[in-house]
């Protein structure tokens, strides 16, 4: 509950800020500086009582899950802001009004990993929605923002849609907003309701088949907030998505595998197999996030306690590795493969740590992508043995998957420098001390907590 | 009036609006479909908020059953005036750059 009044609080205070303040460099210290504010309450309504609390009939109410997903997510922010805080000043003038709209995501993330009823869902994904749809377009004079903007509005909206006429529908049939009410007696409102609200979800997070606008919208937004929707707001849509179905997972259980384990084929299929064809790293990384949801998935299909141990760690795998991926992308002159040309001999460092993040992807051993891999395919595994095919075709997606991360470790360690005419590995802003440190440190947490998941999983418990 | 009624012309209504974004070309058009879903939406919770009030009396229970739907429809005229004015800036933004809302010009991230 902290992190929805505070966020709400402080994105207004950062749009007061943009009026006061005019030194930017301020006003990325401030917008740190409140993400450590709700860093700290979140971590505090952890351990002891919330400032604000609600009556028990309210329609949000926070677990344990929730809020450690807040925690990553707010981690995640923090080093997003310290990361990418130069280049969110020269995507525009308005640089307090972004950080403002970051804070709004922020409070739908709130609202989003604790609701109890689907009006809460609602609002929570519709007020991480619109704050993107923004950012996605602030740069406004590039042609490429503007149409992924409009492409991200409209296919945003259109699933916004869907998911009300499937709240409407399973509020015929079983006469309340409660998620807890859809564990009911299945009628064909209902199933309608349910397969409808399904479909809007996997929309928000990019599953196949309706994964379509994810690669242009996070092609053609600025780097910077590309970063930012492709981490922290999908993992937030995931812990929505999970969320939902929980508790109606009984009653759905036999025909409902079945229509993830679809969803999960098409996803790790069409993600892995469109990945290896991209030429630019930008665009890899789109299809490798639609990849990474297929596994993601897996928390559908499973729901039990291995799964969401699963959830905590994969998305703290996949925010950490691929904000740092972005970090080092976004410094590039050239984002296509070849841009990556013998990195390793003019940027040791920065290669260094894209080496571990893309390890980390990939899923091999000592990194944490590995476990957060492992966790999700042992805890689909437990369910039963009837989806063998499923986990097969996860093994060789990850397999094929090593093959595209594997080409950029390729070109920063083997291509020779500038080996191929018209690309340069020169970056575009050179990188400060603290850029470098925080980019140190989360390799260093990724491999940390690679060796010892216990430490991030324990907070779930104690 | 039997609940069928609104039941079909909500949903009829609602696949217009889908038909209508999958088909037409104009992106204040689509936008207008959007809109038509959403409204169709409104009108299937509020007739189910009457469904279910009706129940509710007939069964000797509260008579405030069925408010939460007549929320929700406040709900949903608010998120979308927000999204209407987020959604009208980005359709003139485009515009200012091309001179044109036609969303077959939106091919320059294919390739």
């Amino acid at each position: 509950m902290n992190l929805v009044v505070l966020a709400g609080i402080l994105g207004v205070v950062m749009m007061f800020t943009g009026l006061l303040v005019k030194q930017l460099r301020v006003v990325s210290g401030i917008a740190a500086a409140g993400l450590c504010v709700l860093f700290i309450s979140n971590l505090w309504e952890l351990y002891h009582a919330p400032f604000f609390t609600l009556p028990e009939s309210s329609m949000l109410a926070t677990t344990r899950f929730g809020l450690l997903i807040n925690q990553i997510l707010l981690l995640a922010g923090i080093l997003y802001v310290v990361l990418f805080g130069r280049h969110i000043q020269v995507v525009g003038k308005h640089v307090a009004d972004y950080y403002a709209l970051i804070f709004f995501v922020y409070a739908g993330i709130g609202i989003s990993t604790s609701y109890t009823n689907l009006l809460m869902l609602f609002l929570g994904i519709e007020i991480m929605s619109i704050p993107l749809y923004i950012l996605t377009g602030s740069d406004k004079r590039n042609l490429k923002s503007n149409e992924a903007a409009l492409k991200y509005f409209l296919m945003g909206s259109f699933s916004t849609g869907i998911m009300l006429m499937g709240i409407a529908l399973i509020y015929g049939a079983t006469g309340s907003f409660n998620v807890a009410s859809m564990n009911t007696q299945l009628s064909f409102n209902l199933i309608v309701g349910i397969l409808l609200l399904l479909i809007s979800m996997s929309f928000k997070v990019s599953a196949a088949p309706f994964h379509f606008w994810t690669p242009d919208v996070y092609d053609g937004a600025p780097t910077a907030f590309t970063a930012f929707m492709a981490t922290i707001v999908k993992v937030a849509a995931f812990a929505a998505f999970i969320h939902l179905f929980e508790g109606s997972f009984e009653m759905l259980n036999r025909k409902w595998q079945l229509l993830i384990a679809i969803i999960i084929a098409c996803t790790l299929l069409v993600g892995n197999i469109t990945a290896v064809f991209q030429q630019s790293v930008k665009r890899m990384l789109a299809y490798s996030s639609i990849a990474q949801a297929g596994f993601m998935m897996f928390a559908l299909f499973a729901f039990n306690d291995a799964s969401r141990e699963g959830i905590v760690l994969y998305g703290a795998a996949y925010c950490l590795a691929t904000l740092g991926l972005f970090a080092v992308l976004i410094k590039m002159e050239d984002y296509t493969f070849d841009g990556f040309n013998g990195l390793a001999k003019s940027q040791p460092l920065l290669a260094g740590v894209s080496t571990v993040f893309l390890l980390s992807l990939a899923g091999i051993p000592l990194t944490l992508g590995f476990f957060s891999k492992y966790y999700m395919v042992s805890a689909a595994l437990s369910t039963g043995g009837k989806y063998l095919w499923l986990f097969v075709l996860a093994m060789l997606c990850a397999a094929i998957s090593v093959y595209y991360y594997f080409r950029v470790i390729q070109a920063m360690y083997f291509k020779p420098l500038g080996g191929v005419p018209g690309t340069s590995t020169s970056l575009t802003t050179s990188t400060t001390r603290a850029f470098n440190y925080t980019l140190l440190v989360m390799a260093l947490l990724v491999i940390l907590l690679g060796l010892q998941p216990q430490l991030l999983l324990q907070f779930l418990y104690f | 009036m039997p609940i069928h009624y609104y039941i079909y012309q909500a949903c009829v209504l609602f696949s217009i609006g889908v038909a209508g974004v999958l088909t037409r070309r104009n992106a204040i058009i689509i936008f207008m479909c959007i809109e038509l879903m959403l409204n169709s939406v409104n009108l299937l919770l509020v007739a189910f908020s009457k469904l279910h009030y009706a129940r509710a009396v007939a069964a000797g229970a509260a008579p405030t059953t069925g408010t939460e739907a007549q929320l929700f429809v406040f709900f949903i005229m608010v998120v979308a005036a927000a999204e209407v004015s987020v959604g009208l800036a980005i359709i003139v933004m485009m515009y200012r750059n091309v001179h044109n809302v036609d969303i077959n010009f939106l091919n320059r991230l294919k390739h």
